[in-house]
């Protein structure tokens, strides 16, 4: 693998490990305060998985740097610049159906990309999206159902997802942008072009969006930065919860 | 704070099939709306552990259940008809059977 | 049709003599049933409270493998608390009116609980301490009367040794680390011991319950018993990792082969139960908040479920 190559594939490590581990932090502030007890064991269990999935990609990520770093030290010792991750993971959890609805999007949007991973031309990495393809079909009946519930469950339901679809949808288009990082993976193989996935996932996610009697919002320019580290307020506040111990003890084993 | 409580969403029984080709068991109950959500339900609390190949749910209120008074007429009288047990037939020793 | 109370009672009796199961359809006293309800829903109340503790910690455990971890402990908790409040239900009793006692503070839920996670180290010494008490308390109720009951704890135990283990292995890592690891450690230790053992309860003559559950087989060995074995465990444990369990009085008795514990601050354990612990109210509260906020969700998916099924029955007209 040359250079070029190389560093485009950490940089899409990263991006892919970095959505996961803030997502399933995201999902994780839930433990305990779920609105009911059965989905304070589903929530957990789709924390464990994303985190899970960034454990693998950042540990490949740190290996095909070459630079000493593991997944801990990736996770716990970056600053939010050089953080990769999408901003709509980086979001406060916001209510349930904040939750449901950002969990629905990119569950979808991650099922076409890993549908696609398994045929890389990179084994590592095919490896890794065959497991976490598995796991994330069950995230988009989980969170598709609970997507059908709120919509099509009660007044209140409904307003609150459709609130919540009107504030992520300008985040969306973001899980799709390629730059020249992406393309040159594309050309060796290693990751799926973006390009035709994005209508699959239009057409998947509008099935069930109007299945729940809801809208879907208008597009206009999406929100980006994330993949090059420039982030929302947010992040940086989940970062200096996240990393304190790391922070504060440098070094220590724990 | 008189309101009566809210609500929990009705009972279903789960019966999870171990790998291996074994019987269903019964593994508890969940609570869900519907037939889908207590499948996921089910799945997440009862087969974290690679402990199911398979999972039925069925709502508690579809069970029909034998009673304690049954227990009399319907499982007594299995107890002493020997002849539905191989002991009770005498074959010459040294057949194969 | 009524059976004859007294002989109904009488015959129960041996069951329990004989080492039967009772199941949710047998016939029972109602103080069996009674007891039963208040013991199983007080473990599931607990179960679902002591997530609280921990999760406290999720958002800032140091690495991904404790992060992982201790996500998935906690996820085992809120499921103990299902197999119990479904165990809890085969005795005739809504869930829904289980969680209302627990959340208007009529029911009770382990006192050890009400108290801080302070540091990292915390949540080592719950796995180690409070997850070892659990352990010791469950692996006994595992032969428990009551079928449903036994059978929950069975599957429970399953699954508690990796709490502990998972706790224990934290302690020991913070026990061999940095001078501030270390002090973090003893500091956790010397705040969750005292309480940690109070989780078994006072000697079972002030204990107003023990008299009948152990008549009636729910409890088969007495809390002093239980006590004395999870501090034989645990101070070997505490040994080898080089942490000191903060009591001056402890002593080896060679005779008994059990070490002897000094006295047990029974006043702190009855403020606990009666609300004055560091975190009662706010327990309370977060179950409350909880509760409250999802009240929108739950109704959601019962509408769901309402419309879906007329169109159902309707399709099939």
């Amino acid at each position: 693998m040359d250079d070029a190559t190389r560093a485009a594939l950490v940089q899409y490590l990263l991006r892919c490990g970095d959505d996961r581990l803030v997502l399933g932090h995201r999902l994780s502030e839930w433990c305990g305060h779920a609105p009911i007890l059965e989905e304070d064991i589903a929530l957990a269990n789709l924390a464990l998985d994303l985190i899970g999935h960034a454990t693998l990609l950042l540990k490949l990520a740190g290996e095909t740097e070459g630079a000493g770093r593991d997944e801990d030290a990736l996770a716990y010792l970056r600053e939010a610049i050089d953080f990769r991750n999408i901003l709509m993971a980086e979001l406060p959890k916001g209510d349930f159906a904040f939750t449901i609805m950002r969990q629905f999007l990119f569950s979808v949007a991650s099922l076409y990309q890993l549908e696609a991973l398994v045929r890389s031309t990179h084994a590592e990495l095919r490896s890794i999206a065959t497991k976490a393809l598995k796991e994330t079909r069950y995230h988009v009946r989980h969170a598709g159902e609970w997507a059908l519930k709120l919509g099509d469950g009660t007044e209140e339901s409904h307003a609150r997802a459709q609130a919540a679809l009107d504030a992520l949808w300008r985040f969306a288009g973001e899980m799709f942008l390629m730059d020249e990082a992406d393309e040159r993976l594309v050309r060796a193989g290693i990751a799926p072009d973006l390009a035709p996935l994005e209508p699959k996932w239009r057409a998947q996610v509008t099935d069930v969006i109007e299945r729940a009697t809801l809208s879907v919002p208008a597009s206009g320019y999406m929100q980006r930065g994330g993949r090059v580290g420039r982030h929302t307020e947010h992040l940086g506040h989940m970062l200096s919860e996240m990393q304190i111990l790391q922070r504060s003890y440098p070094g220590a084993i724990w | 704070m008189a309101a009566r409580p809210d609500n929990q969403w009705p009972l279903w029984e789960v019966f999870v099939q171990p790998p291996g080709g074994a019987p269903f068991e019964h593994a508890g109950s969940v609570h869900a709306v519907d037939a889908e959500s207590a499948l996921q339900n089910a799945r997440d609390a009862y087969a974290r552990r690679g402990e199911a190949v398979s999972i039925w749910v069925v709502p508690s209120a579809a069970i029909t259940a034998s009673t304690p008074e049954d227990v009399g007429p319907f499982f007594d009288p299995g107890n002493d008809k020997p002849y539905r047990h191989p002991q009770f037939y005498s074959v010459p020793r040294g057949v194969r059977m | 049709m009524m059976p004859d109370t007294s002989a109904a009672e009488r015959e129960f009796e041996a069951r329990i003599a004989a080492g039967e199961t009772i199941e949710p359809k047998d016939w029972m006293p109602d103080g069996y049933r009674k007891q039963l309800i208040r013991m199983m829903s007080q473990h599931a109340h607990s179960e679902i409270v002591g997530m609280l503790p921990e999760g406290n910690w999720i958002t800032r455990a140091p690495t991904l493998r404790r992060k992982m971890g201790l996500l998935a402990k906690v996820q085992d908790e809120a499921g103990h608390g299902l197999y119990i409040y479904c165990g809890t239900e085969t005795l005739g009793v809504d869930r829904a009116e289980l969680i209302d006692q627990l959340l208007s503070g009529k029911a009770k839920y382990s006192s050890i609980f009400n108290y801080p996670t302070l540091t990292w180290a915390d949540i080592g010494a719950i796995g180690w301490f409070v997850d070892g008490a659990a352990i010791v308390n469950q692996t006994m109720l595992a032969k428990a009367s009551y079928g449903p009951y036994a059978r929950a704890m069975i599957r429970i135990c399953k699954e508690e040794n990796f709490h502990k283990r998972q706790g224990y292995e934290i302690m020991a890592t913070l026990a061999a680390g940095r001078p501030e690891q270390r002090r973090m450690a003893q500091d956790a230790v010397n705040r969750w011991w005292w309480p940690s053992l109070m989780m078994f309860g006072p000697s079972d003559k002030d204990s107003p319950n023990s008299a009948e559950l152990t008549k009636w087989g729910v409890k088969r060995k007495g809390n002093d018993e239980l006590r004395q074995r999870f501090v034989n465990l645990t101070v070997a444990q505490a040994q080898a990792i080089d942490l000191t369990l903060p009591d001056r009085d402890l002593k080896y008795n060679a005779a008994t082969d059990n070490w002897e514990i000094g006295p047990i601050d029974w006043d702190e354990f009855k403020r606990v139960i009666h609300g004055e612990g560091p975190l009662n109210r706010e327990r309370l509260a977060a179950r409350n908040r909880a509760h409250a906020d999802g009240a929108w969700v739950r109704a959601a998916a019962s509408g769901y479920a309402a419309k879906h099924a007329a169109e159902a029955t309707s399709d099939a007209a």
